[in-house]
C-alpha cells in the first residue's frame, strides 16, 4: 500500500518537533512495509497545532495535530485501518480557522511542495508572471496601483505609486530590493511565506523587475532566519533551472536575476535606507532623505523598496486582475493582510483575513483569548514600535486610517497578547531599552533620549519621584518624536506613552521612602 | 616564525574573499563566513579583510563593531540564544531566562560558562509558540528548563 503524508519543514513546526515526527513515521513505515511518500510542506498557519500531519486520502488533504513522535505508528495504522485517531482533525481546509479565512497571498502557503515548480504551476503559480510578460511596463504599475495594495512593511504606502516612480527613471541600473527583515517581534508572515510558497516572492520579484527595467533582485534576509535562507536559496535555483529567472526569461528578452544577501542581527536594518546601506557591506546607519530610494537607492540607482508580502501579493493581482484584488478590505486599505497572532494566545498563528476585520475576532474568534486562560489585558499591534490597545478598543476594525485615528497602527500585522499578569511599565521600559539597544545612534533624541527613558521608567518602577518622572517621560517622548530621523526614535514613544495613557495605574507604583 | 608566513586566519579570509569575487559590498558575507569557519572574527584578521576587498581598516572595524551577529573573541561550543522581545515576554521568556542564567550562574550579555555562550536576541519568528530559543542552529517553541537543557545537551554532543 502506498500513503502520501505531508510534514511541514517550517521553522515554526520544527521547533515544536515537526522533523522528529518525519522520521518517525518514515521509520514506522518501514517497519509496516508501507510505501510512504512524506512531502515537506510549508505551515498551514494553525500553529498551536503544530507538527500538523496531513493525509492526503480519497477525500482529500485530512489532518492530525499535535502529532509527537511517539504517535507515529498507530497513526499510520489508524489510517491505513480506516478507524479515528484521537488526534485527528477532519478535512484541513474545514477546520474553522483556515476556513474562515481568505488566503490570496497566503493560498498555497502549506499547501504545495515549496520547491516544486510543477506542484507551484498546478495551483496557479507563474499565472502573474505569464500576464506580466505580455503587458508594457507602465500597464503593470497600473495594475499594482488600481489594486490599491499598500506596503506590507509597516508604513502602508501604495506600490503602485513607487514602482511608476522607479519607473520612470532613466537609468542604466535599477534595483529591486526585498526586504526580509522582519525584525518585528510578534511577527513571523514574511518567514512563513519564504519557507511555504518562496516562489510567489520570486515571482512578485520577477514582475516587479518587468514593471520598472530593472534586471537585478536583492532579498534581504535577517540571520534569525537560517532556514527561511536556506529555502530561498534553493528555490532561486530551482526557479532558474525551469527558466522563469535568470538571462531570457522563457524567451521574452527580458532578463532578472536575484540573490540572497544576509542580515546580522541588527533591527534598524529592517529600515530601508539602513538595509541598503548593509546590503553594500557598510553599517547599518539611516540615510537622510532625500533622496528617497526610488530616485537614489542601492549603489545611488532606482530601487523599489519592497516587504516580502507585498511583493508576493502582486502575482495573485495580475493572474486576478487588480479589480478581483480590490474588492477585498475597507476604506483605503484594499486586500487582505496577513495577521499573526502572537504572544499569550490559545490559537497563535497565521490569519489572513481582508482589511477590516476587528482586533476582537482575530484575538477572540480566531485566536481563543490568552494562551494562560487569565483574563486578557492589552495587546500590541505592529510590532515594537506599536501601540498597546485595552480591551475597549478591541472592536477598532484592522485599517490603516481607523487605527492612526485611535493612536495605533497596523504595523507589519502582528498582534501580540498579554494577560492580566502584565506589568505595563515594565513594557514601557523595555520599549527604550529595546531603543537603546537597537538605535543606529546617528540622532541624538534616539540615542541618547532612549537611554534617559530607560532610565527615567527604571526610577518610577523603583516609585522615585512618580508624577515627576511621568511627566519626564511625556517630554523625552516629545523630543524624540519631534526630532529623531527615522521612525525608530520617532515611533518608541507610540507604546511608552499608550501605556501610561491606557494603563496608568501600572505607573502609580508606592512611592520608596525617599533617603532624600 | 618568519616574516613571510601567513597566519591561517589570514589565509581563510583570502580564500573566502576570492570566493565573493573580492567585492566590498560582500564584506558581511565574507564575515559571516569566517565566523562560521572560526567561531569568531579575530582582530588579526581585519588587515587582510581591508587590503582584500580595499577597503580601509576604520571600515571593516566600524562594520563589525555595528552588527550584533559578529563576535570579536571566541565563544562557547555551544551558542543559546533566549528571545527578550515582547511575545515571548508575555508568555514568560523573562522568569525563564532567569532559571536558566542563574543555574549557569552568568548573566545575559554573552557569558560563556562551561562552553556554553548565552546571549540575548530579539524576536525568533517564532512568536506563536512562545517562549522561544535558538540552541545551536536549533529552534525551540514553548522553551522551558527541560527542553532547553536537552537541547544543550544535544548541541554540545
Ligand atoms: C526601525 C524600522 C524597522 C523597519 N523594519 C522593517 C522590516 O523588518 N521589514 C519591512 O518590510 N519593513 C520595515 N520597515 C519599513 C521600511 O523602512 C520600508 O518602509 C518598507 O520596507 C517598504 O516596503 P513596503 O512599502 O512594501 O512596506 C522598518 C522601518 C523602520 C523605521
Ligand atoms: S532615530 Fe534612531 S535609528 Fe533612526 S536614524 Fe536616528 S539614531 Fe538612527
Ligand atoms: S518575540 Fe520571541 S520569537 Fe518573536
Amino acid at each position: 500500500m502506498s500513503m502520501i503524508l505531508y510534514v511541514p519543514d517550517d521553522a515554526a513546526a520544527l521547533s515544536v518537533g515537526a522533523e522528529r515526527v518525519a522520521k518517525a513515521l518514515a521509520a514506522a513505515a518501514v517497519g509496516r512495509g508501507l510505501n510512504l511518500t512524506i512531502v515537506r510542506n510549508g505551515s498551514r498557519g494553525l500553529l498551536w497545532l503544530e507538527p500538523l500531519v496531513e493525509w492526503d486520502g480519497p477525500d482529500g488533504r485530512m489532518a492530525f495535530g499535535p502529532v509527537t513522535p511517539d504517535q507515529a505508528g498507530a497513526l499510520l495504522d489508524a489510517i491505513q485501518a480506516g478507524t479515528e485517531h484521537p488526534l485527528a482533525l477532519g478535512p484541513t481546509e474545514e477546520i474553522d480557522y483556515l476556513k474562515n479565512q481568505e488566503r490570496l497571498t497566503f493560498a498555497r502557503v502549506g499547501v504545495i511542495d515549496p520547491l516544486s515548480v510543477k506542484d507551484y504551476e498546478a495551483h496557479g503559480g507563474l499565472e502573474g508572471l505569464k500576464v506580466a510578460l505580455i503587458m508594457t511596463d507602465e500597464t503593470i504599475c497600473e495594475a499594482v496601483l488600481q489594486a490599491g495594495l499598500r506596503g506590507r512593511g509597516g508604513a502602508g504606502f501604495p506600490a503602485g505609486i513607487k514602482w511608476h516612480t522607479v519607473r520612470k527613471q532613466d537609468a542604466a541600473e535599477k534595483y529591486i530590493c526585498c526586504n526580509a527583515d522582519e525584525g518585528d517581534s510578534g511577527t513571523f508572515a514574511d518567514r512563513m511565506l519564504m519557507e511555504g510558497d518562496p516562489f510567489t516572492l520570486l515571482e512578485g520579484m520577477a514582475i516587479a523587475g518587468l514593471a520598472t527595467g530593472a534586471r537585478h533582485g536583492i532579498v534581504y534576509i535577517r540571520s534569525e532566519y537560517p532556514h527561511a535562507i536556506s529555502k530561498m536559496a534553493r528555490a532561486i535555483e530551482a526557479l532558474g533551472e525551469a527558466g522563469w529567472l535568470g538571462a531570457n526569461i522563457r524567451g521574452s528578452g527580458k532578463d532578472f536575476q536575484i540573490s540572497i544577501r544576509r542580515g546580522a542581527g541588527a533591527y534598524i536594518c529592517g529600515e530601508e535606507s539602513s538595509m541598503l546601506n548593509s546590503i553594500e557591506g557598510r553599517r547599518g546607519t539611516v540615510r537622510s532623505k532625500p533622496p528617497i530610494p526610488a530616485i537614489r537607492g542601492l549603489f545611488g540607482k532606482p530601487t523599489v523598496v519592497n516587504n516580502v508580502l507585498t511583493l508576493a501579493t502582486v502575482p495573485v493581482i495580475l493572474a486576478k486582475g487588480a479589480e478581483f484584488y480590490r474588492e477585498f478590505g475597507m476604506g483605503r486599505s484594499r486586500g487582505t493582510q496577513a495577521f499573526q497572532l502572537a504572544g499569550n494566545i490559545r490559537r497563535g498563528g497565521l490569519v489572513e483575513k481582508a482589511f477590516g476585520v476587528t482586533i476582537r475576532e482575530l484575538i477572540e474568534t480566531f485566536g481563543g483569548g490568552t494562551a494562560t486562560g487569565r483574563p486578557f489585558r492589552s495587546a500590541q499591534l505592529g510590532g515594537p514600535l506599536g501601540a498597546y490597545v485595552s480591551e475597549e478598543m478591541l472592536d477598532l476594525p484592522m485599517d490603516y486610517e481607523a487605527l492612526a485615528e485611535n493612536n495605533a497602527m497596523l504595523g507589519h500585522g502582528g498582534i501580540t497578547v498579554f494577560d492580566e499578569t502584565v506589568d505595563m511599565a515594565e513594557m514601557a521600559r523595555f520599549a527604550f531599552q529595546f531603543c537603546a539597544e537597537e538605535s543606529c545612534g546617528k540622532c541624538t533624541p534616539c540615542r541618547i533620549g532612549a537611554v534617559r527613558g530607560r532610565e527615567t521608567v527604571e526610577k518610577i518602577l523603583r516609585g522615585e519621584n512618580v508624577a515627576r518622572n511621568i511627566a519626564l517621560v511625556g517630554d523625552l517622548c516629545e523630543l524624540m518624536t519631534d526630532g529623531s530621523l527615522c521612525a525608530m526614535g520617532g515611533l518608541t514613544p507610540v507604546p511608552v506613552l499608550s501605556a501610561i495613557r491606557l494603563f496608568p495605574e501600572d505607573f502609580e507604583r508606592a512611592s520608596v521612602l525617599a533617603a532624600e | 616564525m618568519p616574516v613571510t608566513a601567513e597566519r591561517p586566519e589570514t589565509l581563510d579570509v583570502r580564500t573566502l574573499c576570492a570566493a565573493y569575487g573580492n567585492q566590498a559590498p560582500m564584506l558581511l558575507e565574507v564575515l559571516h563566513d569566517l565566523q562560521e569557519k572560526i567561531g569568531y572574527v579575530p582582530e588579526a584578521c581585519v588587515p587582510a579583510l581591508a587590503e582584500c576587498l580595499n577597503l580601509s581598516k576604520a571600515e571593516v572595524h566600524g562594520v563589525v563593531s555595528f552588527y550584533h551577529d559578529f563576535r570579536t573573541a571566541p565563544g562557547g561550543r555551544v551558542t543559546v540564544r533566549i528571545c527578550q522581545a515582547e511575545a515571548c515576554r508575555s508568555m514568560g521568556a523573562e522568569a525563564l531566562t532567569e532559571q536558566i542564567l542563574s543555574r549557569y550562574g552568568v548573566s545575559l550579555s554573552e557569558a560563556t560558562v562551561a562552553g556554553i555562550t548565552f546571549e540575548p536576541v530579539y524576536c525568533l519568528g517564532n512568536c506563536a509558540l512562545a517562549p522561544a530559543a535558538m540552541v545551536g542552529s536549533e529552534l525551540i517553541g514553548r522553551a522551558d528548563g527541560p527542553s532547553l537543557d536537552a537541547a544543550i545537551e544535544e548541541a554540545g554532543r
